[in-house]
């Protein structure tokens, strides 16, 4: 059976043809990535935040296993219960016992991309749970039945026009309605209706302290915290490499997450849980879904640092330009393309090459996860492990054997010189030249550089 | 002081002028400068595909070439990039490798960083737009990048901002790359070509009248879509600038 | 082997190089004048501030606001504003709290870089109050203001509540079109009010 690759240039080339959409989508996300330049230089210790919160993450993965322990003692001490998943089928089956258990059959679920990555929604719901994602952008894509195309701005591909139709579709809002004021209202009355029949609420984790035991979740629009605040229990998803060792660690994440992601400077709501809402339950779903294979990598161990704050998508010039849908993936951009092509580097194989290497998104990392040499290394890998199509090896073999040999080098440099500008157009600019769709090759000299400069050696100065 | 040149593969074959200009401005700084012709490529195109066993043998030719020399200088970010940060996986233990990395400097910063010398004096009456090339900017910091805070910085800037009638475009983009990226430039044209045009309009905007940039493969890509599109803004290496050239030498 | 052995085997199994965990000692940002700053940044993530010099000045201060004169229900948790509608103390179940006009709550310390209030728990006996409101008012004496979330972090005893919550301005989203929507889900709008006349390092501005 013929294995499906993500073909991200062929994507991205479609995504493109829609000009406006295209300036629009580089134009909307790169306004995010300037608040973010203006708030993170109104921090005259920026640049001290960000190697902190690296080291912190780097010391907590070498000690990840004593750092797990301590946090599920302490959150016991809290009366939280705490569940362990090798992988997103174990995570997905104890979440969904637990909500059998208390014969749920309504959830509300505020963004997580962890659940995202386990598909529990599709899961909960061939079980008979009705389950609403209540981040107003994550609403959207649920109702229209396509996946978040960004980790902050789950809805950024699309246009009000679209939510509209979507929301008179869905929620009887008036035809032709564009006005977000009036949109987001309608969101607010028809979630509020959600949020009163919930009989549970699922959020993910921003952070999770190994010595208090409680989780952190950060939100603007406060669906998380409504969601957990009505219904008596609470499950929460945690990925094993949200933990920090300290309390006071969280002054340096709060400080870099929300500038870094959006330019604000800190969530609306940064909500701290130590056991659960009185009379009620907590449930803390540890997942691990990968996450030791990354971690016993000595490249791709520094992705686990990641603390989802979409800062690398918004600075990428590539993901601005070819949307989140062209990665195929649950998270997208420079961070997704490592995680993704780390994990299944076959199916994922365009990803790394989907770069051009310009490691803006290293620099805007809060944690300072050198993402573009990651993707340098994994197309090692993959042209290692010969996911590469064949053209563009042999390509890279003949390039490599006239390299190796300075007279090949230079005569095919002379012979190409004098060839190619007397050939006709037709036959240098085709289809198989990629360059030469938009752009004119160079013109070519009569004489290269070793030429003029041994000339004038030559003839003296 | 002696220096081997070390000129890019497409800057011999097809900026001849730039390498030249490269030459001059070295020997015209007291540098006395020998250009090796065994060198080929540094092998850049085939370690940024993942092609490592093919890399390899150019990274020892490289190193086999350069090994004698006190300084190897290059008018090329990228290409340094290569040497100091992605040698190492085929050169690590290598007799003379690690004072090769050390060694090795690009143009812009070996003239501010080793020579030390001051702003050059002459005329370029022109509003300047550099184009800050991302191997140089984030892998070698010729310059601040708009990401990182601190104090701003620029060694190009700072070598041509002496010369007479100079001006320089502020873009609201100060550092956005221009989609070259080798190998990229060719596996995703679309994207590749939207980033150049994307860049080249913010130049327009801002009304450049000459580009510059320490690597002439971004020129390169630029100046493609322009050609294409009949739209002309000359594109000079910086070398070109500074070694006195007149913008009728842009390419 | 159960999963949790199992992920906590294969931890152990590969080592990893620590480079140590860091000290956190600063410097961090300090302002001239806190109680400024705080202000200022509460109107640009779309909150407002008031001041009420004395605590029985916050009926009067809160007066100001139309919306809460005009309020039909008001759960009160600061003893100098009354509640209105009914006995909210008697609510047992939180979605009762579903038609709160204004909730008043107090709040335990202001940061003055980004403009949030700690609240925790036991201050709240229903934390869906303060996110159901329709409007929320928070009141902070002006002495509790530091500098950054490094001390307020370090002023909060950890742990120690089942709940507790930094909220820096009202309810807000940009998902649709990337336009600013303040009253997502939670309150429409957030009064925070510092009472007291010592504010740390600053003049009293009313």
């Amino acid at each position: 059976m013929a294995h499906t690759t993500v073909e991200h240039a062929a994507d991205a080339a479609a995504f493109i043809q829609n000009q406006e959409r295209t300036r629009w989508h580089d134009q909307a996300l790169w306004f995010v990535r300037a608040k973010r330049d203006k708030a993170a230089r109104a921090v005259p210790e920026w640049e001290q935040l960000r190697a902190l919160a690296g080291q912190i993450k780097r010391h907590t993965l070498a000690h990840l296993a004593d750092y797990l322990l301590q946090f599920e003692e302490q959150a016991l001490r809290h009366g939280a219960q705490v569940h362990w998943a090798r992988n997103a089928d174990e995570h997905n089956q104890i979440v969904l016992e637990i909500l059998q258990r208390h014969l749920v059959r309504k959830v509300v679920k505020s963004k997580s991309m962890l659940t995202e990555e386990c598909h529990l929604n599709p899961y909960l719901e061939r079980h008979g749970i009705e389950v609403v994602d209540t981040d107003l952008g994550e609403r959207i894509m649920q109702l229209r039945q396509e996946p978040p195309s960004h980790i902050v701005l789950p809805a950024i591909h699309i246009k009000k026009e679209e939510v509209g139709q979507t929301f008179h579709t869905h929620l009887g809002t008036q035809a032709d309605a564009t006005d977000p004021n009036y949109l987001a209202e309608a969101a607010r009355g028809h979630l509020r209706e959600k949020f009163m029949a919930a009989a549970a609420g699922i959020t993910g984790v921003n952070f999770a302290v190994a010595e208090t035991g409680g989780v952190v979740v950060c939100t603007n629009e406060g669906n998380a915290d409504i969601g957990v605040a009505l219904p008596p229990l609470h499950i929460a998803s945690v990925g094993i490499e949200k933990l920090i060792p300290r309390w006071a660690d969280l002054a340096i994440f709060t400080r870099l997450l929300a500038r870094n992601a959006t330019g604000q400077p800190v969530t609306a709501y940064t909500s701290h849980f130590h056991g659960p809402i009185p009379g009620g339950e907590l449930h803390l779903v540890l997942v691990d879904n990968g996450r030791t294979t990354l971690r016993a990598h000595d490249v791709f161990r520094e992705s686990l640092c990641c603390i989802r704050c979409g800062a690398c998508l918004n600075t990428c010039p590539v993901y601005r330009r070819s949307g989140g849908h062209s990665y195929h993936a649950t998270i997208p951009g420079p961070i997704g393309s490592v995680l993704n092509a780390a994990h299944d580097p076959r199916t994922y194989y365009s990803l790394p090459y989907a770069c051009s290497l310009c490691g803006s998104c290293a620099d805007v990392c809060p944690v300072k996860i050198p993402l573009d040499q990651q993707l340098l290394y994994l197309r090692g890998t993959i042209a290692g492990a010969k996911h590469l199509p064949l053209a563009k090896r042999l390509l890279m073999k003949l390039t490599s054997f006239v390299m190796q040999r300075t007279w090949l080098y230079t005569f095919a440099g002379r012979l190409a010189r004098w060839w190619l500008p007397k050939l006709p157009r037709f036959l240098v600019y085709n289809r198989l030249n990629a360059w030469g769709k938009q752009r004119e090759i160079p013109a070519f000299p009569k004489k290269s550089f070793r030429e003029l400069y041994q000339n004038r050696q030559r003839h003296g100065q | 002081m002696r220096i081997g040149l070390f000129i890019p593969c497409y800057i011999d074959q097809l900026y001849p002028d730039v390498g030249m200009a490269t030459a001059e401005l070295l020997e015209k700084l007291g540098v006395e400068v020998e250009f090796p012709v065994e060198q080929t490529c540094c092998g850049q195109p085939m370690a940024n595909t993942g092609c490592q066993p093919e890399t390899r043998p150019l990274a020892f030719k490289f190193l086999k070439i350069f090994r004698d020399f006190p300084y190897v200088v290059c008018p090329s970010g990228s290409c340094v990039a290569m040497v100091r940060y992605h040698y190492r996986e085929h050169l690590s233990g290598q007799p003379g490798f690690e004072e090769l990395v050390g060694k090795t400097f690009e143009l812009c910063e070996f003239l501010v960083d080793v020579l030390k010398v001051k702003p050059l004096a002459g005329s370029f009456p022109y509003q300047v737009g550099i184009h800050q090339s991302c191997h140089g900017l984030r892998g070698l910091r010729l310059a601040s990048s708009s990401e990182v805070v601190g104090p701003s910085f620029s060694k190009m800037r700072y070598l041509l901002e002496a010369l007479e009638g100079i001006t320089f475009s502020q873009l609201d983009r100060p550092d956005e790359c221009c989609g070259f990226g080798g190998t990229f430039s060719i596996n995703e044209e679309a994207v590749s070509s939207q980033m150049g045009l994307d860049r080249l309009a913010d130049h327009e905007r801002v009304g450049t009248q000459v580009l510059t940039a320490p690597d002439m493969s971004c020129l390169m890509h630029l100046s493609g879509l322009m050609r294409r599109r009949g739209t002309r803004l000359p594109v000079m290496h910086i070398a070109q600038i500074l070694a006195g050239r007149a913008v009728s030498a842009a390419y | 082997m159960d999963s949790k052995h199992d992920i906590l085997n294969t931890l152990r199994r590969d080592p990893v190089p620590d480079t140590g965990l860091p000290a956190l000692d600063g410097p961090w940002l300090t302002f001239e004048q806190p109680l400024d700053q705080f202000r200022e940044v509460l109107a640009a993530v779309g909150g407002q501030s008031l001041v009420a010099a004395h605590e029985g000045d916050l009926p009067h201060a809160l007066a100001q606001l139309p919306s809460f004169r005009a309020a039909q229900r008001v759960w009160s948790l600061v003893p100098p504003v009354a509640s209105v509608g009914r006995d909210w103390t008697t609510v047992t179940d939180p979605h009762e709290l579903e038609v709160l006009d204004y909730c008043v709550a107090p709040g335990a310390l202001g940061v003055a870089e980004n403009a949030a209030v700690w609240i925790a728990h036991p201050t709240v006996p229903h934390r869906a109050a303060l996110f159901l409101a329709q409007h929320l008012v928070l009141v902070v004496p002006g002495r509790s203001l530091v500098h950054t979330m490094h001390e307020a972090y370090a002023r909060i005893p950890p742990g120690q509540t089942s709940f507790g919550l930094f909220i820096s301005g009202p309810s807000k989203t940009a998902d649709i079109e990337q336009a600013l929507v303040i009253g997502a889900h939670g309150p429409r709008s957030l009064t925070v009010v510092l009472t007291g006349t010592d504010f740390p390092a600053s003049r009293f501005s009313p």
